[in-house]
């Protein structure tokens, strides 16, 4: 084996491993929407948030049109604040939309699914979604299920 | 019975010495490390020798993992129609455990083995000596080139084993299973973290290929220098470094993924 | 000041043990500048330990040991290094590397520690070859070499750093009769053509004494007899007389220590019985 094939076969290698790496950076990970960077930002105050974790889909309609970014606690509010972020080609959702953490399956991921109002003016970045729906959390359903009866 | 203690107090002590000496080398072949990266075409030589002949077993394996996966994830998920989740319970296996610890585990038979053959046999032939001998220092010139090599070559290879297994994923999920192609890899990015996930699967990979690597090399050195020598001494490399890939791996996992 | 002259090694009280074995007692050779000298033994007394010991891979446990005025034991590790690129070692097996071919493993060393240009370096490299008749050989891998030619092309790469010294482990084991006729006259010419200070270690009588100025019989970890090749078959110690003339049975005894022959079968018939 002479020098430059060797030479030949380890760039093969390197290449392979940069490939690799753009796989698993670009479409297995969230290093693209991350960089992406290219979204508006809304906050959501919610009661309770149940298992929403950062980086969850935002959706409406069921298609995936941005994620959570940032989820913090608001000693004021005693309320989850929770900042979405929205990629700027749908940027047409009314003020009055509702904002609701939905689970996917039954015991799939938590999501947050948008309902667009009926408003003619539209969130733009920094806005508070208003009407919010929180998570189901499983103990409360069964106690409330206890009560009414 | 006192016999029995007996030579438990001497397995013991040989093995502190083994370990002491081990550390000794180690600490020995980085000093030499500098003189290593200054010649490159060393360590090139070395990830030819390791990293590029251990690719094709590596890129088969990660295929049928991920394959593998697809399959038996594809029959638990969709008794609680998640099927959905395919990708990412594919993904986390194959980047966060499967990836690194498969890799190390091929890694050791295929790199680690060749790696204590050959030099308990440049040890057995006095070729080790004969360098010393001719004032060429075998930690910069033989060992600190292999350990750097193995060092990079691991999480390479790693990187490698997870995306073609989750290529391999996407096969049985998408192609076979009629699982939906963009539930597959969007599910997959919403749940993979690079920061968390990717990079510490990576970390993963430099610590084994360090591990393994150091193993393997010392075994050699360490060898006794006889044929039967090197062979049992080849065992003992897949063994250690088998060991210590998934022991190590349990104590990085409590460290990067428990909350 | 003389005396550092005449003498290259000078080894003075050496002790040397490898674990509880104790290898040398109180040696002490004296190893003159520019002739051959022959350190005779049987096997397992450490001859091959004494060229490590020279060569520095081995520290005395006591005693001393120069080379060309150094004390080598307490030399940093870059002059101990300086002091080897000027010592040969021809090991037993060769020891070429054998991932390279022989033109590579003569060139190594000067590829190693000089900067000189590649052509200079074929051309030195050709003429080493050429002087142990193995320049037809370069392209050969050491795998393809008979024991003979191996330890030719280790001796041209012992010499391609023109050494002031060579050490010669065993040079003679296991060799046909013409290889080794080639490597006696080898080791003779290169001592006489460049002035070489010659060692070699070996059991092979016959032939270390037909080229030997000077021989030096170790045994036990201590000097036994020493003088010229002559000196020493006039010796009259019974134990250097055993040796050159191969006598399975005297001082050296057959029968390795044992307890007495009778009670020994005795006591494992009583094992038996048990």
């Amino acid at each position: 084996m002479n020098a430059r094939a060797m030479e030949i076969l380890v760039g093969t290698f390197m290449l392979l491993f940069f490939a690799a790496m753009v796989i698993l950076a670009m479409k297995v990970s969230n290093l693209a929407s991350l960089t992406g960077g290219d979204g508006y930002k809304v906050v959501a105050y919610f009661e309770n948030i149940g298992g929403l974790k950062p980086r969850a889909p935002v959706s409406a309609s069921g298609v995936r049109v941005g994620q959570v970014s940032d989820i913090e606690y608001d000693p004021e509010t005693f309320q989850a604040k929770v900042t979405l972020s929205i990629n700027n080609e749908y940027s047409e959702f009314p003020i009055d939309t509702t904002a609701g953490i939905y689970t996917a399956g039954l015991l799939g991921e938590q999501y947050i699914g948008l309902d667009p109002g009926g408003d003619i003016d539209f969130l733009v970045d920094g806005d508070e979604v208003e009407f919010t729906q929180s998570a189901l959390v499983l103990e409360r359903l069964i106690g409330r299920v206890l009560v009414n009866q | 019975m006192l016999n029995a203690i007996q030579s438990l107090g001497a397995k013991t002590l040989s093995a502190v010495a083994t370990l002491g000496r081990a550390h000794a080398f180690l600490l020995q072949t980085l000093i030499g490390m500098p003189a290593a990266i200054a010649r490159f075409s060393l360590v090139i030589q070395q990830l030819y020798a390791s990293g590029v002949k251990t690719l094709s077993i590596i890129l088969v394996s990660g295929l049928f993992v991920g394959m593998v996966l697809a399959l038996q994830g594809y029959n638990t998920l969709v008794q609680f129609g998640a099927e959905e989740s395919l990708g990412v319970v594919v993904a986390l296996t194959l980047v966060r455990e499967l990836g690194p610890v498969v890799t190390g585990l091929l890694f050791a038979g295929r790199a680690g083995s060749a790696l204590t053959a050959e030099i308990g046999l440049m040890k057995s032939t006095e070729q080790l000596s004969g360098l010393e001998m001719m004032a060429i220092d075998p930690y910069q010139r033989i060992f600190a080139p292999r350990l750097l090599a193995g060092f990079l070559a691991l999480p390479m290879l790693a990187a490698m084993f997870s995306a073609v297994g989750v290529l391999g994923g996407h096969l049985v999920a998408v192609e076979l299973l009629g699982v939906d192609v963009g539930a597959y890899w969007s599910q997959m990015q919403s749940a993979v973290s690079f920061q968390a996930d990717v990079v510490n699967g990576l970390i993963k990979g430099v610590v084994f290929g360090l591990v393994v690597t150091w193993i393997a090399i010392f075994e050699g050195a360490d060898c006794i220098p006889t044929p039967e020598g090197v062979a049992s001494a080849t065992t003992r490399t897949v063994v250690k470094s088998s060991l210590a890939v998934l022991g190590l791996d349990f104590l990085l996992t409590a460290v990067m993924f428990s909350v | 000041m003389s005396d550092t002259q005449s003498t290259l090694v000078k080894i003075r009280d050496l002790h040397f043990s490898r674990g509880p074995k104790a290898i040398f007692k109180g040696l002490s050779v004296d190893i003159p500048r520019g002739k051959v000298t022959t350190i005779l033994g049987p096997s397992g007394t450490g001859k091959t330990t004494l060229l490590k010991l020279i060569g520095g891979q081995e520290k005395p446990s006591q005693g001393r040991i120069e080379v060309d005025g150094l004390h080598v034991a307490g030399l940093s590790r870059r002059d101990l290094f300086d002091l080897r690129k000027r010592i040969g070692m021809l090991f037993q097996s060769g020891a070429l590397l054998t991932d390279l071919s022989v033109f590579d493993n003569v060139a190594f060393p000067l590829r190693e520690h000089t900067k000189l240009p590649e052509t200079l370096i074929h051309k030195l490299v050709l003429m080493r070859l050429h002087s142990v008749g193995l320049r037809g050989a370069r392209d050969l891998m050491p795998a393809e070499l008979s024991g003979g030619m191996a330890r030719r092309a280790a001796l041209a790469r012992a010499l391609v750093m023109d050494p002031m010294m060579i050490m010669y482990d065993e040079p003679f084991t296991g060799q046909d009769p013409i290889s080794m006729g080639v490597l006696l006259e080898l080791i003779h010419t290169v001592n006489k053509a460049l002035g070489l200070t010659s060692l070699i270690v070996s059991h092979d009588l016959a032939e270390s004494l037909s080229i030997s100025d000077f021989v030096v019989v170790i045994s036990e970890g201590k000097v036994v007899e020493s003088g010229t090749p002559e000196a020493l078959r006039n010796s009259q110690s019974a134990w250097v007389q055993q040796f050159l003339n191969g006598e399975p049975d005297g001082p050296v005894p057959f029968q390795l220590e044992a307890p007495d022959y009778a009670s020994d079968l005795a006591s494992s018939k009583e094992r038996l019985d048990a």
